[in-house]
């Protein structure tokens, strides 16, 4: 049975994502429970604010332990990305390590910062995560912060140069772009990730 | 916003009803909007607390992000906002009445979530910022300088900035690009233009001349004078990159 449970880190927006499930027909449950996340078919961690805190709140909750473990596939979303991989410049936090890098801050000669908006995804190679989705498909991003792309990125997007848009290493997977924003792009995704066994 | 339904007025006054909010979120949604903003204008000026049922109502329909404007004065509001499914919230006489409201929600939330409307209009000593102009009878002068202003937000932890440009809003002859660019030039964060769209050209104008990182518009898109769909086509025929 699909079970995916969303972790309640804190975040204050953690309804869009419900909603981007519930339009899948798909209920997903929030939970911090250590016990209950391993038991979840999918388990999907947001982005908290800001990467220190993130840390801090998985660690209070005995998440950053448990996270690394999980065999199930994970999916993180944004920050919950960026957590995944060993290391962020924001606060100078070290993250959960499983997928090998480092988020820096995003260079001011590449525009705004925030990136806040959509971007064209160029994929780099084919993975299921991005089945029936193409180059020419665009999604919503907000960040500071960014991936280099490096040896899981499965799809980059391009902000003043190329970024880790989408990684994968086993059952890991993460999203720089917000897939509950990204429209018929970020359903699709959802979907897809919602049918890794 | 006013009441429950969308209402949208010229030059900040004599507002009318556009139609229901569902129905118009659905329907930029099927067109491809990148984002919604929905002002509620019916909160500010009078301080009251307002019904908020309805971004739920929309966060459920919509898959692309939209922001809540309008009579959040402090975290909590925010937190209720955003807890109900927006992406972002923009704050603007509460944040003139007390800047410091910006800095305690950049904090708690992140400048992503925070932006910051402001409405600004010409005047001899040059542009300056107005205050309540959700209430055509409080409407006022903030007696701040826009581009002082633009600069205090941005120290303060706004993530993104919305100008509207009272003089040219809703008359439909163009953006405001001299303003507009003024204050890129001085904006690190995203800028949105607001008021004055009336032709598609205007658009690819204020993208080429003032480098916003957005268009917003209202009245043209309301009235179904500029599709969206035929917009968008028309904008990447003229090399400006957009999402389909």
């Amino acid at each position: 049975m699909t079970d995916p449970v969303i972790i309640a880190g804190g975040g204050a927006n953690i309804a869009s994502l419900q909603f981007a499930f519930e339009r899948l027909g798909q209920r997903a449950e929030l939970s911090a429970d250590p016990a209950r996340i391993r038991r979840a078919s999918h388990v999907i961690l947001p982005g908290v604010g800001a990467a220190a805190d993130g840390m801090t709140r998985l660690a209070a909750a005995g998440l950053d332990t448990l996270l690394p473990t999980l065999t199930q596939p994970v999916l993180g979303i944004c920050l919950g990305m960026q957590l995944l991989f060993e290391a962020s410049d924001e606060g100078e936090v070290r993250c959960l390590g499983i997928l090998p890098g480092r988020a820096r801050r995003i260079h001011a000669s590449a525009g705004p910062i925030p990136h806040m908006g959509w971007s064209r995804l160029r994929i780099l190679r084919p993975h299921p995560l991005l089945a029936g989705l193409g180059d020419e498909d665009w999604a919503y991003f907000v960040h500071s912060y960014a991936l280099e792309p490096g040896p899981d990125t499965v799809a980059t997007g391009d902000y003043g140069g190329a970024f880790t848009a989408v990684a994968s290493r086993g059952n890991f997977h993460g999203t720089q772009f917000h897939p509950e924003r990204s429209a018929a792009t970020g359903a699709r995704l959802l979907g897809n990730f919602l049918e890794l066994g | 916003m006013r009441d429950g339904q969308v209402v949208k007025g010229v030059r900040f006054r004599d507002h009318r009803v556009a139609g229901d909010i569902l129905e118009l979120a659905a329907r930029y949604r099927d067109e491809g909007a990148d984002e919604l903003v929905f002002y509620d204008i019916s909160a500010s000026p009078s301080g009251r607390s307002v019904d908020r049922g309805w971004i739920g109502r929309v966060a459920r329909l919509l898959d692309i992000p939209f922001c809540v404007a309008g009579g959040i004065r402090s975290v909590a509001d925010a937190e209720a906002v955003l807890a109900s499914g927006a992406e972002k919230i923009s704050v603007n006489s509460p944040a003139l009445e007390r800047p410091a409201l910006i800095d305690e929600l950049a904090r708690r939330f992140g400048t992503q979530c925070v932006v910051v409307g402001i409405d600004s209009q010409a005047t001899p000593a040059g542009w300056r910022v107005h205050q309540y102009t959700g209430d055509p009878g409080r409407s006022r002068a903030a007696d701040r300088d826009t581009l002082d202003w633009v600069r205090e937000v941005q120290l303060r932890g706004a993530g993104e900035i919305v100008l509207n440009c009272m003089d040219v809003d809703g008359v439909r002859e163009g953006y405001d690009v001299q303003q507009l660019a003024a204050v890129r030039a001085i904006s690190s964060v995203p800028l949105v233009a607001s008021g004055g769209a009336g032709r598609m050209e205007h658009f690819a104008e204020v993208f080429r001349r003032a480098q916003v990182d957005a268009a917003l518009a209202a009245s043209v898109f309301h009235s179904g004078e500029i599709r969206i769909p035929a917009l968008k086509a028309w904008l990447a025929s003229q090399g400006i990159e957009v999402r389909p």
